[in-house]
């Protein structure tokens, strides 16, 4: 370009810019329509569709008869996920063990990440890498180990039994503390790390400067230090809760009959049941009830990613 | 922070976190070497399970299975997700801008079983209409793990993109080098440590999602997640433990790499 600029470099320039804008929005904005929100309109009209024996196992919403579109809405599974007891009890249950669990995740990890934040640099680094290696290992794996812990014949019980604490293997796997327990130790993580990155970025001359005025450590922490890491608390919150709700793996290894969550009654209606109507409701209402998670978590996500550096 | 005492509240907890995050992983790791198939009974050391696991061909060709399609994925989601990280922090005021950023940021919360009954419900709708994919396998689970590694990339690679000084950018289109030039010369070298980071964050979530996996893989091409849960599902099993203990072995050496190379750039940088 530099050794032709006879024909207008400016407006060549311009135009050179322009297109590669183009090229740059479009390719991921058109992968990201086709395979990620096609799919969710599609799981929107198989909701209202019902379950037949065929493949695929869903009556059409959209059919041609006689050259007129018809089109059959069918609001019975909705219908159907109301009337049903086992189906509210599966979403209130998620929604509650997510939310204790969400908790004790915020209670173990924001003394973790002050503490990370006040370390020194060189100690930052490795303490960093070391909260998030076990997320780098495989998740199914760390949810197994636990089933080795905490079974009957397990390594705790064994350990309580010898230590003559209790007399009988205590029940703790298959049961919900086991799965709060499990949820906890799989997204502690995802909790330290947006609270470890707000608190470091927390300017020190605040706390000196109460500490100079006479406040005392407790309170400055109240007043100061808690509320400007609020950004890192919503955001490692929704990190936890959202992906909770809908956990699937957690429930199925740790959880016992009585466990109810929605992530896993989905799976069993899609691939025992195999009535997909059913489970793209199901999909549906829990998109819903998590819309406003979503969202809160989307607004805090854009604004860092558009902060200017 | 002001006056840190040696022993404070948090540092406590940090330890105590610290414990229980490895404390489990340091089970399965010592339980790999019992000889014994309960997890009971100590019944002294023995490689065994090693070996059952490496005759076991079903876990092999699921590990190959698996590295393929986290290499394919890893490697179209940083394309995709360093397009978006630009869109996201150079291209204020586009139309369409704020469409994106949604669709990019929500695959990081989605619960997965909704993301991989969506894709499954697209992939037997295109079957039915245009014909493709006729078999789900190895193209659709890549499909399936692109879209969702990418988020993770976007995320790296724009906190990445915000700190770039834009000035040599400007400087190099000024003396009229094109954009794409300047993508390649100026840019990407300075960027370059976050694709390798987004890289490979996106390899090991590929590597170890089994729920959309499931959702929308074939009779055709089974992952090692797929493998290792319907034999977790029965219960504990050392070879799984063997397999566990390799895979934390592996990860931990290349954090180790990862850190003793960040550490010795830190060093040059301040001696310089």
């Amino acid at each position: 370009m530099a050794r032709k600029p006879t024909r207008s470099p400016l407006m060549e320039r311009v135009r050179a810019v322009l297109f590669h804008r183009r090229v740059v929005f479009g390719i991921p904005f058109l992968w990201l329509l086709l395979f990620f929100l096609l799919p969710f309109a599609l799981v929107l009209k198989i909701s209202f569709s019902s379950a037949v024996m065929a493949i695929p196992p869903y009556q059409p919403v959209f059919s041609f008869v006689d050259n007129t579109v018809s089109v059959v809405v069918n609001f019975s599974n909705y219908l159907f996920l109301m009337s049903d007891s086992l189906y509210i009890a599966a979403y209130w249950g998620s929604v509650k063990i997510a939310f204790v669990s969400t908790l004790v995740c915020l209670l173990i990890g924001y003394p973790m990440a002050y503490a990370m934040a006040r370390a020194s640099a060189r100690i930052q680094l490795v303490l960093l890498l070391m909260v998030m290696l076990p997320s780098w290992t495989s998740f199914l794996i760390r949810v197994y180990a636990w089933m080795g812990i905490l079974g009957n014949q397990g390594l705790l019980n064994n350990l309580l039994l010898w230590l003559g604490i209790i007399s009988e293997p205590l029940k703790m796997l298959n049961t919900n503390v086991a799965v709060v327990l499990g949820i906890a130790y799989a997204y502690l993580p995802f909790m330290v790390l947006p609270i470890y990155t707000n608190l470091v970025k927390l300017d020190v001359r605040l706390l000196e400067a109460a500490s100079d005025l006479g406040c005392r450590s407790l309170t400055t922490f109240w007043t100061i230090t808690l509320p400007l890491s609020k950004a890192g608390i919503i955001a490692g919150s929704m990190l936890v809760f959202i992906p909770a709700v809908g956990e699937f793996v957690i429930p199925e290894l740790l959880g016992g009959p009585d466990t109810l969550m929605i992530g896993k009654v989905l799976w069993e209606e899609f691939f025992n049941n195999r009535d997909w109507p059913v489970a793209s409701s199901l999909a549906i209402v829990m998109l819903a009830l998590l819309l406003i998670p979503i969202v809160l978590f989307h607004r805090l996500q854009t604004r860092e990613m558009e902060k200017d550096g | 922070m002001v006056k840190s005492p040696r022993f404070s509240f948090s540092k406590v907890m940090l330890v105590l976190g610290l414990l229980f995050l490895y404390l489990p992983m340091v089970v399965l790791i010592v339980y790999s070497f019992n000889a014994s198939r309960l997890v009971s009974v100590w019944a002294g050391f023995s490689t065994h399970w090693y070996g059952e696991l490496f005759r076991d061909q079903q876990i092999l060709s699921a590990v190959w299975m698996s590295l393929k399609i986290a290499f394919y994925s890893a490697s179209m989601a940083v394309c995709l997700g360093t397009l978006c990280a630009f869109v996201m922090t150079r291209f204020k005021r586009l139309r369409g801008r704020t469409l994106l950023s949604s669709m990019i940021s929500a695959p990081l919360v989605m619960p997965e079983v909704i993301t991989g009954l969506s894709l499954l419900l697209l992939f037997v709708q295109m079957a039915q209409t245009i014909g493709w994919p006729a078999d789900r396998g190895m193209a659709t689970i890549w499909i399936a793990h692109t879209t969702f590694c990418s988020a993770y990339v976007a995320v790296v690679v724009s906190a990445r993109l915000r700190e770039v000084d834009r000035t040599v950018e400007e400087a190099a289109m000024d003396l009229g080098c094109t954009p794409l030039k300047t993508f390649f010369v100026i840019t990407l070298p300075v960027i370059a440590p976050a694709l390798v980071s987004g890289w490979l964050l996106a390899f090991t979530l590929s590597l170890d999602d089994l729920v959309i996996a499931s959702f929308v893989s074939g009779p055709g091409a089974t992952t090692l997640p797929m493998v290792v849960f319907s034999s977790v599902r029965l219960g504990v099993s050392p070879k799984i433990n063997a397999l566990a203990t390799l895979i934390i072995l592996t990860v931990s050496l290349i954090a180790f790499i990862a850190w003793y190379l960040m550490r010795r750039g830190e060093e040059k940088r301040k001696r310089s």
